[in-house]
């Protein structure tokens, strides 16, 4: 089941959300909307169910609704019409009482301008959470200070958020979040108030935190870097509807239509795309039972010049090329094993195309992929090429 | 225009004033409990003598306002001046009129400011209503006020709330509003009840803009110090009235200074109080 289902999830602000609708079903657009009847579509019937321990990322440009979205999530902002569910209950029929218990324990949030209190120190900004739902003052303490510690701010308890950088503030906002220990966080781009080098820190931070706590992650926000850094899956949102939902790789290879492949036009897609998107299938010898003459017969169906050599059970050992397994056969030997030579570039599946690069650049042979010492492919210059141009990169790691 | 009749306003108000008049029993409560009010507030300020309450307000001024040494030395010199021009008895009374009439305005202020924040249509109604009590002229007020609760320090303070209550209740409101939509989101979303946000969260965040609202209801009672001193509210106001009845020049402005340096240390003190965190 999902942790979090949003169905048909509609938000119109205005005098006349009936009528607004009705043209909605109509298909009407969000400003012939607001031409007819002075209505502005906040959200437009979007649906989508995010997994247990997913970073599901929404992003968008300013007005594309994203940030109204996530607060229907947690009913800051009342739905026009449309559900959402966590852990298979109604959100939206929820009277004040079982809201706030939702809100109390399923769901925290982070925000943009950190909304902290500035009055209370940092440790009680992060007891807030707990304070209300009454809980006892020594126990909400020691969550505090561990939420604290979690994120790194042990030592600044006593501090007032003003006393402290953008960065740590966010910080606290985040630790306020987590001492709730809620299973759903929701991130309303929290981190873009903070200067590049910082935000970048703060995403490599969550992300390590999320492989401690695998909670689920609703992260708002404009900037498609962040998103496919932190995503697990992307959607993109433009005018209130969701455009396209899909897996980082997905988005960019795939951009559902025009606006899509403009948004992810400008992506360092180096940074995104693995070995894996790229690899093909390797062309390889069993030294255990294959000779020189097979070797040359399979370079010369592959045309090409060298070939990867494998034991019985595909452990990569190394790589011949086609001159020296001439020269073995004119000499009328058998073995390969001698003309095997050992310095091959390798790359793991998950690296990304950027940490290949000089790699690619100084041989000449196809980068070997390896998984547990097994030759599961290879990456060719070709296709890396191919990919980050954009093109579609296909099976056989030609671009089509 | 002469075709047409004039409005017989003022036989309307004197109409409904003697009408609420039918009210008497809700009056007397009210007076009996002003009275009281204002009789415990001068006995406790009056009990102690006057150097010892020179020196502790003094002391209390260096700690609550930042040890400033000098206004420190103000507040010390300023006193003992009081004291020492004779005026010391009728600054007691004073202070006492000048703190019920702000308790009561802080005490009905706030809530009402309050409400005005949670509800637009209270805002507009409440809005017109403070602006009517801070531009009527203050003597007005005490011609219904003495009808209601006779002559003396009850009706003084009365006219006194009217008068000195709208920057309270107008800054309450302005406070709460102007707390950040991210605060209240954020209270919002960690699952806050309406009065834990209330207390927690809202009249912390609005508690400096309340105190200068505070602050300007204290400085207000004051100044309808004098004026109700003409409905026999005793204090500094009739040391002022009198003088003026008698064109004494040096006596006016001896009171005169009496309540400026009172207003001055009302004013350095609720300022500093509502500075710190």
């Amino acid at each position: 089941m999902a942790k979090l289902k949003v169905d048909g999830l509609t938000k119109v602000f205005g005098k006349k959300p009936k009528k607004a609708l009705e043209l909605l079903e109509q298909n009407k657009s969000k400003d012939d909307i607001l031409r007819e009847t002075g209505n502005t579509v906040g959200v437009n019937r979007a649906s989508f169910s995010v997994e247990d321990g997913e970073i599901f990322v929404i992003m968008g440009l300013s007005g594309s609704g994203k940030s109204t979205l996530v607060r229907l999530l947690n009913r800051l902002i009342n739905p026009t019409s449309g559900n959402v569910w966590v852990d298979g209950e109604d959100l939206s029929t929820m009277d004040d009482k079982t809201l706030r218990e939702a809100r109390r324990k399923k769901m925290s949030m982070v925000f943009q301008k950190f909304g902290l209190f500035p009055f209370r120190t940092v440790l009680s900004n992060v007891e807030y959470g707990l304070e209300v739902q009454g809980e006892d003052r020594e126990e909400r303490r020691q969550k505090a200070f561990n939420a604290l510690e979690l994120v790194g701010l042990k030592g600044y308890e006593n501090m007032y958020p003003d006393e402290l950088s953008g960065g740590m503030q966010q910080r606290v906002g985040l630790a306020r979040a987590l001492a709730n220990d809620p299973d759903i966080l929701l991130m309303d781009e929290a981190f873009s108030a903070l200067d590049p080098l910082i935000r970048k820190d703060m995403q490599d931070e969550l992300l390590d935190l999320q492989t401690k706590m695998k909670k689920t992650i609703v992260f708002i926000t404009h900037d498609l870097d962040e998103a496919l850094r932190i995503g697990d899956r992307i959607t993109i949102m433009k005018d209130g509807a969701i455009v396209q939902i899909g897996t980082p790789e997905e988005i960019l290879t795939n951009p559902e239509n025009e606006y899509v492949e403009k948004f992810v036009e400008d992506v360092d897609r180096s940074k995104v795309f693995t070995v894996e998107n790229v690899m093909s299938r390797a062309e390889s010898v069993n030294m255990d039972k294959e000779g020189p003459r097979v070797a040359l017969q399979r370079m010369r169906d592959a045309k090409i010049s060298s070939i990867y050599v494998t034991n019985r059970d595909r452990k990569l050992k190394g790589i011949i090329h086609a001159d020296d397994v001439s020269r073995l056969v004119k000499e009328g030997k058998d073995n390969i094993k001698e003309i095997i030579q050992t310095d091959v570039p390798t790359a793991a599946k998950d690296t990304v195309l950027r940490d290949i690069m000089n790699l690619l650049t100084y041989t000449n042979v196809p980068v070997a992929v390896v998984e547990e010492g097994k030759l599961k492919g290879v990456v060719v210059r070709g296709t890396v090429i191919a990919a980050l141009s954009g093109s579609e990169v296909e099976q056989d790691g030609l671009p089509s | 225009m002469d075709f047409l009749p004039r409005l017989p306003l003022a036989d309307w108000i004197d109409a409904f004033v003697d009408w609420l008049k039918n009210a008497d029993f809700l009056f007397d409560t009210l007076t009996g409990l002003i009275d009281a009010i204002i009789e415990s507030l001068a006995a406790t300020i009056g009990f102690l003598p006057s150097w010892i309450l020179i020196v502790l307000i003094s002391a209390l001024t260096f700690w609550f306002a930042g040890r400033k040494t000098g206004l420190t030395f103000f507040v010390f010199l300023g006193l003992f001046l009081i004291d020492n021009m004779g005026y010391w008895e009728d600054m007691v009374l004073t202070l006492a009129i000048v703190i019920s009439a702000s308790l009561i305005s802080v005490v009905v202020g706030v809530p009402f400011g309050i409400w005005m924040a949670k509800n637009d249509i209270v805002e507009n109604i409440i809005k017109p209503v403070l602006d009517f009590m801070q531009t009527m002229p203050a003597f007005v007020y005490l011609i219904p006020a003495v009808a209601f609760f006779g002559i003396g320090e009850v009706p003084g303070v009365v006219a006194s709330v009217i008068f000195a209550m709208p920057p309270t209740i107008r800054l309450t409101n302005l406070g709460i509003r102007q707390v950040s939509t991210e605060a209240i989101e954020a209270a919002d979303a960690f699952g806050s009840t309406a009065s834990q946000k209330l207390f927690k969260v809202q009249l912390p965040m609005a508690k400096v803009t309340i105190m200068a609202g505070i602050n300007q209801t204290i400085m207000l009672a004051l100044s309808m110090v004098v004026i109700a001193s003409m409905i026999g509210a005793g204090g500094l106001g009739t040391a002022v009235y009198y003088a003026v009845g008698r064109n004494d020049a040096g006596g006016g402005f001896e009171a005169g200074f009496a309540i400026v340096i009172l207003a001055i240390i009302l004013d350095r003190l609720t300022q500093s109080l509502s500075k710190d965190k």
